[in-house]
């Protein structure tokens, strides 16, 4: 296929682990953020190919793996309501909650619909004027726009049936809480090619510069984070410590204007918490106030409730980049795809997930 | 933020409801026949987990096998439910290394369904059964509320005669092993969910839906010793796959460069975030042959069949997948549905 088989072209990826290779002289730890390279790492076996010490860590940037387990009940209490259509994207319908899951509420009754895009949900609130129609909108930097679009577009024609459940997460306070904790081992990162496309990666020369560690905007395919690994261990080999770009095809500096300008217009920037993290300060988006009741929260008076989590896996470390999956115990044993424990085991772009399903019989070696 | 709380979700350990995964072909499939029908049907001819029973009635070696079909939408390109339902139970039967022989027929009925649309699917279920050489000789009709079906259900149930002395099922794999596919994967998937979701590509994806039995009985009529067939329905190859090496207590490794994917499925697939080698097929099967029969098994198959990869010892029951970039993963089955991700 043009423009996909390029990029995970056999020979050329060897061609950059050599390069590697040669030009690695000590053990560097390197995470990439987003889920998405988690995955394309682990299904095709990048990581097989590069030497020895180097090392991936698997950072938080799985949105469903860091939607707070509030949020989740949030979504089946609404879910479960005669007059909802509750929509979301495929993958979060099977990430539990405190004691069950949208695919469950689907089957206890609830109105719970499966849609590739917020635009779709808006369709569908349109078409059934008599329900209430609830977009779970979670995700990145990346989804932030099409979400600001669909709620922009509902207030322009009246949708007044229409809202959105929100967990937004920004990558910027999430890579700064990493570099924060006291024992950090990152020593330079992968930044999230998608998220980059649409707010840029001027955020990260502060960072850069004050922890001192290289950031590579890269991509998603084989070679793409191949290169990625090439540029930050170059950096690192010589002390560099710059912002630069791998994934030039997509992203520019400044990312996508317009879409930003959507974002502000509709967002404004709030405490969240994250699921195996904790609350972050400034790391979320949240709904202005001129556009509240567009949110679910609110119209469904939601506000109030919370949720804890309980301590029994490791996932938070595996999300610092801590901890490797197969570092804990209840990996593969008490923790799998069907029984997860953790958040980083029902994603497919989860670090636990993507180990489980591809790595089991080295794992079991370890 | 220094202090990061280590907090994790309770698990859901099981459900007290039918989920739409206990459908999908997945492991969460495979817990529901391992704790509620296989301990309560108990037998021996039950316990072979194949896509269909054989039987040994007076002397003759039977197949018979069963399969519903609740596809929405009723008709995609390439086919509808009633192509479906024949050539399902037909490929079910020549999975068993059976020549299908009679089908019956079940039909549920949404009131309300144009007959119109019932007669087209008749007529469909009378072409594909007329193109595998079987007879629909007995069947059922029942009608449901509005709003109690998606139109229009169908259960088909077959049976075949065995005219070989071979035992064609997963016991009967071995180490060195030749693992054979038909053509290329994910086309019905595609096919059914482009419909489904309304998703336009340059040309359109057609569903691979054929009857299996003409491709398998020539083999056997031309003597090759087939160990094992598979169709692959929902949860594709992989899924297949899966089900075979741990039913053979085997090892399983296939070249991902040597499965056949059509281009605009990878494109469909790239798009939804889907991968080819779980998605639905309806006309593709896999077959396990020991080496020397390697040349005529692709000669008789021709030129779609490709060897994808070899079994070897590993009573673990693991599917490996060299990737693209030659290193080398896990195959695993899902657990329920593949949903699409996220970004």
């Amino acid at each position: 296929m043009k423009y996909i088989d390029e990029y995970r072209d056999a020979e050329a990826v060897r061609r950059f682990a050599r390069a590697i290779a040669q030009i690695t002289t000590r053990e560097w730890t390197i995470m990439e953020i987003c889920g998405g390279q988690t995955h394309a790492i682990v299904k095709y076996g990048v990581d097989e190919l590069l030497p020895e010490q180097i090392h991936l860590m698997h950072g938080p940037g799985c949105p469903v793996c860091v939607t707070p387990i509030e949020l989740i009940d949030k979504a089946i209490e609404i879910a479960g309501r005669p007059e909802v259509i509750f929509t979301s994207f495929g993958d979060m319908l099977r990430v539990p909650g405190s004691h069950s899951d949208l695919l469950a509420a689907k089957s206890r009754g609830g109105d719970v619909r499966m849609v590739y895009s917020p635009m779709d949900a808006l369709k569908l609130a349109q078409a059934n004027p008599d329900k209430q129609v609830v977009f779970f909108a979670v995700g990145f930097e990346t989804t932030a726009p099409a979400n600001a679009m669909a709620v922009y577009q509902a207030a322009q024609q009246h949708v007044d049936n229409f809202s959105i459940l929100v967990s937004h997460v920004l990558v910027p306070p999430a890579i700064e809480a990493i570099l924060g904790s006291p024992d950090n081992q990152v020593q330079g990162f992968l930044a999230a090619g998608h998220v980059c496309a649409v707010v840029g990666y001027e955020d990260y020369y502060p960072l850069a510069a004050k922890y001192h560690v290289p950031f590579v905007v890269t991509g998603f395919e084989p070679l793409d984070i191949m290169q990625g690994v090439y540029m930050t261990v170059c950096q690192l080999e010589s002390g560099r410590a710059d912002v630069e770009n791998q994934y030039a095809r997509c992203v520019r500096r400044w990312g996508n204007r317009p879409a930003q300008q959507l974002v502000l217009e509709m967002f404004e920037v709030v405490p969240r918490k994250w699921r195996g993290l904790g609350e972050i300060p400034q790391s979320g988006l949240g709904l202005r106030a001129a556009y509240a009741a567009f949110d679910a929260e609110r119209r469904f008076d939601l506000q109030g409730c919370t949720a804890e989590e309980s301590s029994d896996c490791v996932s938070g470390e595996v999300l610092q980049g801590k901890r490797k999956p197969f570092e804990c115990p209840a990996f593969g044993t008490l923790c799998t795809p069907e029984h997860p424990l953790g958040a980083t085991m029902v994603s497919s772009e989860g670090a636990c997930a993507a180990y489980y399903r591809y790595r089991r019989a080295q794992v079991a070696h370890v | 933020m220094s202090d990061f709380a280590l907090s994790c979700p309770v698990p859901i350990t099981s459900t007290a409801t039918v989920q739409m995964a206990h459908g999908s072909g997945g492991t969460i499939m495979h817990r529901l026949l391992d704790s509620i029908f296989l301990p309560a049907f108990n037998n021996p001819i039950l316990a072979a987990q194949h896509d269909g029973a054989t039987l040994n009635v007076k002397g003759t070696q039977l197949a018979f096998t069963t399969d519903s079909f609740v596809v929405r939408p009723l008709f995609f390109p390439g086919g509808d439910i009633g192509t479906l339902a024949v050539n399902g139970t037909v490929n079910d039967l020549a999975m068993c290394g059976a020549r299908p022989l009679y089908l019956s027929v079940g039909f549920i009925l949404e009131e309300g369904l144009p007959l119109e649309t019932l007669q087209r699917v008749v007529e469909s279920m009378r072409r594909a059964a007329d193109t595998a050489h079987v007879q629909i000789v007995t069947g059922d009709t029942k009608v449901v509320d509005q709003g109690k079906g998606d139109g229009l259900y169908i259960n088909t149930a077959g049976i075949g005669v065995i005219e070989h002395n071979l035992t064609v099922a997963p016991r009967s794999v071995r180490p060195g092993d030749i693992v054979i596919l038909s053509g290329d994967i994910g086309r019905h998937g595609m096919a059914v969910m482009a419909v489904r979701e309304g998703l336009e590509f340059e040309s359109q994806i057609e569903s691979d839906c054929v009857p299996l039995a003409a491709p398998v009985l020539a083999l056997l009529d031309e003597g090759v010793r087939i160990h094992c067939l598979r169709d692959l329905t929902r949860g594709g190859l992989a899924s297949a796959l899966v089900e075979i090496a741990q039913a053979a207590q085997v090892r399983i490794h296939i070249d991902e460069k040597a499965v056949p994917v059509n281009e605009d499925v990878r494109g469909a697939c790239e798009i939804l975030g889907l991968d080819p080698l779980y998605v639905a097929n309806e006309g593709r099967f896999v077959l396990f042959i020991p080496p020397y029969e390697l040349e005529q098994t692709l000669l008789i198959l021709g030129d779609q069949a490709r060897q994808i990869g070899v079994v070897s010892e590993g009573d673990d029951g693991l599917v490996t997948l060299k990737s693209a970039i030659g290193a080398t993963r896990i195959l695993d089955m899902l657990s329920g549905e593949q949903l699409p991700r996220i970004c």
